[in-house]
């Protein structure tokens, strides 16, 4: 019988056949912890009795929810981080070079059919080039950094089929929130989501980053691309053979297929309050708006930033609203002011600010108060996600978020 | 047998951990300094209502969102005997499991009880609520284990000490 990427990534990496539902120990390949758990990570490592990391050049800490500091308490974190990295050998620590998601990949720290961990949710997203990733909390990173190890339940596989060519006022980001509103915020809880079809092998992995990224508001474990040409172009390898097999087979047992057509999709939002709460934006038109947001580990590569950039050339943001932009990392920033991307945002109006989680994780750069709306192209529309509990998040691409500045209200964007 | 009576407060569908613990929180030093914020976006008066030994009964999805682990140790510092919901999120469920924090998966409670009843869990066997009761499906042996340590940090212990490192 065929297999999943999922069941081909486990197996290879136990030596052994799987089958879902099955609880395996799988021996990790690369972990990731973030400048928010660090301190914990740090006090469970050694209460739990390790004086050593299994293999500390597999681990990666980066900075990136509190940079820079915003609150008095927030540079301990840095301290604890820098001292657990000393301590324990540590050398690939990131202090200011952009959000963890970005990074693992965009540093080539995760390759095709890697297993790797992180203390963030949006671990995921390295399914991306096609990693089983996922996120877990501060007391399992301790045990792994001691173990090298970690248990795991074989997930089942719904297999998102996607043909033909998308309109061009939609992006990936409309895929997976339309998606996500299909499968409903538990539909692929304990699952691993697998994306085929000539529309996904036509993106780039950037667009496959903003897909994998989100898997998680679905539920889902992991969320995979099969690694090809462009995966191994973005990742600086040549694909083994190995690699190469990291393919859904033909006949791999899917506990559900769903399929799309390219052609289907209009720009979509996620509706306060809840990721899975996604309606057309053609619905939404007309409402007032208060701040746009582009940016994060979902939406703030330097394609998104050209697709905002493409919309907001030669215009500018409506006087009464504030438009931030979040390049997710330095290299993207790097890329966007050498291209003249900045320039024309900047001219547009934009609030351009270093790369980080920013606003997307509420604790600086934009917060909003009661009765506020704003076009986010984040992951996340949570009570209080943003600001106060009264502060109305819309979910949506660049492209919709770049319209939506430029008019003050809700609309949808443009086809040329 | 193992059986526990408390008072049930009851929370709906989706639960997220943006609720139970909101990120401009997540930064103060202690799971105790956190403890009052629990549940702030949506219900404030919450944290200071729950007595230990209650217990959370809400719909599916319990948990969903962010890796935060200070969700299932914040529920556990507030006294929170279990959460009993519909389905659990799957970082939460863990972290829930590596603090020692009970889960209990049932489908049917949530739309029975009301807010402020008394349920009795008698573990691995049921919930009585007014009389009916409702079937507990154990847990994988694994988790039981990490559950009987009284969490992974001593089920890591216990490791380490008999490994002599």
């Amino acid at each position: 019988m065929g297999a999943t990427i999922i069941e081909k990534i486990v197996r290879n990496n136990t030596g052994k056949e799987v089958h879902p539902g099955e609880i395996v120990t799988v021996n990790v390949d690369r972990v990731m912890i973030h400048d928010i758990f660090i301190p914990f990570v740090a006090s469970k490592f050694e209460e739990m009795g390790f004086t050593k990391i299994w293999d500390a050049d597999r681990a990666v800490l980066i900075y990136d929810h509190l940079v820079p500091a915003s609150q008095v308490d927030d540079t301990r974190h840095f301290r604890i981080g820098n001292e657990f990295a000393e301590k324990y050998g540590m050398k690939n620590v990131h202090r200011a070079d952009g959000i963890c998601h970005q990074l693992m990949t965009e540093a080539g720290y995760v390759k095709p059919g890697d297993i790797v961990f992180g203390t963030d949710s949006h671990t995921t997203t390295y399914g991306c080039v096609g990693a089983f990733s996922s996120g877990i909390g501060y007391t399992e990173m301790a045990s792994i950094l001691g173990t090298g190890t970690l248990w795991i339940r074989v997930p089942e596989t719904i297999k998102v089929e996607i043909t033909g060519t998308l309109p061009e006022n939609v992006m990936a980001k409309d895929i997976i929130l339309k998606l996500i509103g299909d499968l409903g915020a538990d539909g692929a809880t304990y699952k691993a989501l697998e994306f085929t079809g000539d529309t996904v092998e036509n993106m780039t992995v950037a667009s496959r980053m903003s897909m994998a990224n989100m898997a998680i508001e679905a539920g889902a474990k992991c969320a995979l691309f099969a690694p090809d040409e462009k995966t191994a172009q973005y990742c600086g390898i040549t694909l083994t053979e190995k690699e190469r097999d990291l393919t859904g087979d033909a006949d791999a047992q899917y506990c559900r297929v769903i399929q799309y057509r390219a052609e289907d999709f209009v720009p979509v939002m996620a509706c306060p309050s809840n990721v899975d709460n996604v309606k057309p934006v053609s619905e939404l038109a007309g409402k007032e708006i208060d701040q746009v947001f582009i940016g994060s580990c979902t939406n703030g590569r330097l394609e998104d930033l050209m697709a905002a950039a493409d919309i907001l050339k030669d215009r500018h943001v409506a006087p009464f609203v504030k438009l931030i932009v979040t390049p997710a990392s330095r290299k993207i920033y790097r890329e966007a002011a050498a291209n003249g991307t900045l320039e024309i945002l900047a001219r547009a109006g934009a609030i351009i600010t270093h790369p980080s989680c920013g606003l997307c994780c509420g604790r600086t750069g934009g917060i909003l108060t009661d009765g506020e709306v704003v076009v986010a192209t984040n992951n996340r529309n949570f009570l209080g996600r943003m600001g106060t509990s009264k502060v109305e998040i819309y979910l949506a691409s660049p492209k919709s978020a770049a319209a939506c500045a430029v008019e003050g209200r809700i609309i949808v964007p443009k086809v040329k | 047998m193992d059986k526990f009576t408390g008072k049930v407060w009851v929370l709906g569908d989706d639960i997220d951990t943006d609720i139970i613990i909101p990120t401009e929180y997540l930064a103060l030093k202690t799971v105790q300094d956190m403890a009052p914020y629990a549940f702030s976006p949506l219900r404030p008066e919450l944290a200071g209502q729950i007595r230990d030994g209650d217990m959370i009964v809400a719909g599916k999805n319990f948990g969903c969102g962010s890796s935060r682990e200070q969700a299932p140790e914040i529920i556990k510092a507030l006294g929170v005997r279990c959460v009993i919901a519909k389905s659990f999120a799957r970082i939460f469920f863990r972290n829930a499991i590596n603090n020692g924090l009970l889960l209990i998966e049932n489908d049917k409670l949530r739309d029975a009880v009301s807010e402020g009843d008394e349920i009795t869990v008698v573990l691995n066997h049921f919930i009585e609520h007014q009389g009916a009761q409702y079937p507990i499906t154990p847990l994988p042996q694994n988790l039981v284990e990490i559950l009987n340590a009284g969490g992974l940090v001593q089920a890591m212990k216990k490791r380490n000490n008999s490994k002599g490192i």
